[in-house]
């Protein structure tokens, strides 16, 4: 900046409080209330645009129909490839809805108003993420296995799909917050998001499939899911604090 | 963008920062706030812990801080897809402030009637209305916000609406909280109670 500032104060000071303001109150914050307040929040608003939950689920649906149309109806082929594709599809509908995470706050100032709430930030952008992924995540889980059914996924998979998606969703929305945060300020920054956030899935997306392949075989798959697990328990923890730092270097 | 800016806000003071577009103003509020980091210096707050009175950076006990900080920016924080008292009952809660008077201060505000309808559906100064009404509603309350930051809060306001803020600036001042606004029109608020920071370019 090549420019600075005067001040100049004219001072009117009046006699009966020149005393430095001076803060004493300190109330009681339940971390539970406001965790309830903000999941409610989103879940009301994303009730009245119901195209944030149709659309990525949409997206799902139709892009995982493609899938049979441009390769042949052949089951063996198909069967060999559903874990893939169902995936694959999870995460680009996931990072379709990831905008709406904090872009629609970042732009009528909410988003400031949260970073300025005497609540810790983690506790606030927690609930948002859990309300993203009732939103998108849960969904995409119920509608799961009709799609497999399309595909003809193999029926000893059907388990090892369920409860990959239900430990991997919540990966993708606690990983994707982070990107998102990064690039909230950023006026088109849905480019840069993908390229942030898919490399991150990556792991998410080997274990995965790889326990859904696995469980076609009738072997266990344990093992994977076991580290399907602590992606998500990880990411549970430390990703909330990550993206409270990220928006304050946003909106900064 | 500022240079030996030294500033101090005693409880009952209404300041006043003015300057051209550009100088500065939107900039001093969010570091005054904490929502942006100065290159250089640092903000204190003084704070009663423990009956010790201690001066404290404002990010060291941001929980402290933020309690008793209300800071409306340009962008009134308001979502279009809630309706206006929604809007002002999260508001509030998300700041631990009593929920119970919500409707009585839309009254105040003149948007009774538009309690239930979708701020989107209102108009620009409606809009600013719903984050003001929190202005008056905290006022009243015994574990009110005392530091109030205020970005262009008469934008969108109309004549009525602007004499009826000063009022609530001055009850508010006179209770011991102070307000540091921004605006460019003249407030008729008496010399005695107004303090006024001028920013003003100055080039190299």
């Amino acid at each position: 900046m090549n420019k600075a500032s005067e001040n100049s104060i004219e001072k009117h000071d009046s006699e009966k409080n020149t005393l430095p303001i001076t803060i004493e109150s300190r109330n009681k914050l339940s971390y539970r209330g406001a965790f309830n307040l903000m999941v409610k929040r989103d879940l009301t608003i994303a009730l009245r645009h119901k195209d944030d939950i149709l659309n990525p689920l949409l997206f799902f649906i139709i892009v995982v129909t493609l899938f049979p149309l441009g390769i042949g109806p052949e089951a063996s082929t198909l069967s060999r490839i559903a874990p893939g594709i169902i995936w694959v599809a999870a995460l680009l509908s996931t990072l379709l809805s990831l905008d709406r995470l904090f872009k629609a706050d970042h732009g009528d100032g909410s988003l400031e108003q949260m970073l300025l709430s005497p609540h810790p930030v983690f506790i606030l952008v927690l609930a948002k993420i859990v309300a993203h992924w009732l939103i998108t995540g849960l969904p995409l889980i119920i509608v799961a296995p009709l799609l497999a059914v399309l595909l003809h996924l193999n029926e000893q998979s059907y388990g090892a799909l369920m409860l990959t998606l239900l430990l991997g969703t919540p990966v993708l929305s606690l990983l994707g917050a982070i990107g998102v945060a990064l690039t909230v300020g950023i006026k088109k920054g849905g480019v840069l998001l993908s390229l942030l956030v898919l490399p991150l899935y990556i792991p998410v997306l080997i274990f995965a499939t790889s326990a859904i392949d696995t469980a076609a075989l009738g072997l266990p798959y344990g093992g994977q899911l076991a580290i399907i697990a602590a992606l998500f328990f990880g990411s549970l923890t430390l990703a909330p604090f990550a993206v409270g730092a990220a928006l304050k270097v946003s909106t900064n | 963008m500022f240079e030996q800016l030294n500033l101090q806000v005693n409880a009952g003071d209404i300041v006043q920062i003015e300057g051209p577009n550009g100088a500065g103003k939107t900039s001093l509020l969010r570091i005054l706030a904490g929502l942006s980091q100065p290159y250089d210096g640092e903000v204190f707050f003084s704070a009663n812990i423990q009956e010790q009175k201690l001066e404290q950076n404002i990010h060291d006990d941001s929980e402290l801080y933020h309690q008793n900080l209300l800071y409306l920016g340009h962008l009134a924080g308001v979502k279009g897809e809630m309706t206006a008292a929604e809007n002002l009952t999260f508001n509030l809660a998300l700041h631990g402030l009593n929920t119970d008077t919500v409707d009585e201060n839309l009254n105040t505000v003149n948007l009774l009637g538009f309690e239930d309808s979708l701020a989107s559906h209102l108009s620009a100064g409606q809009h600013r209305r719903i984050a003001l009404a929190r202005l008056f509603s905290s006022q009243k309350q015994v574990n009110k916000a005392k530091i109030w930051i205020l970005d262009e809060p008469f934008t969108a306001i109309d004549k009525q609406g602007v004499a009826n803020l000063e009022q609530l600036f001055l009850q508010h001042a006179e209770q011991g909280g102070c307000v540091v606004l921004t605006t460019h029109q003249d407030l008729t608020i008496a010399k005695e109670n107004l303090k006024k920071i001028t920013l003003a370019y100055r080039f190299y």
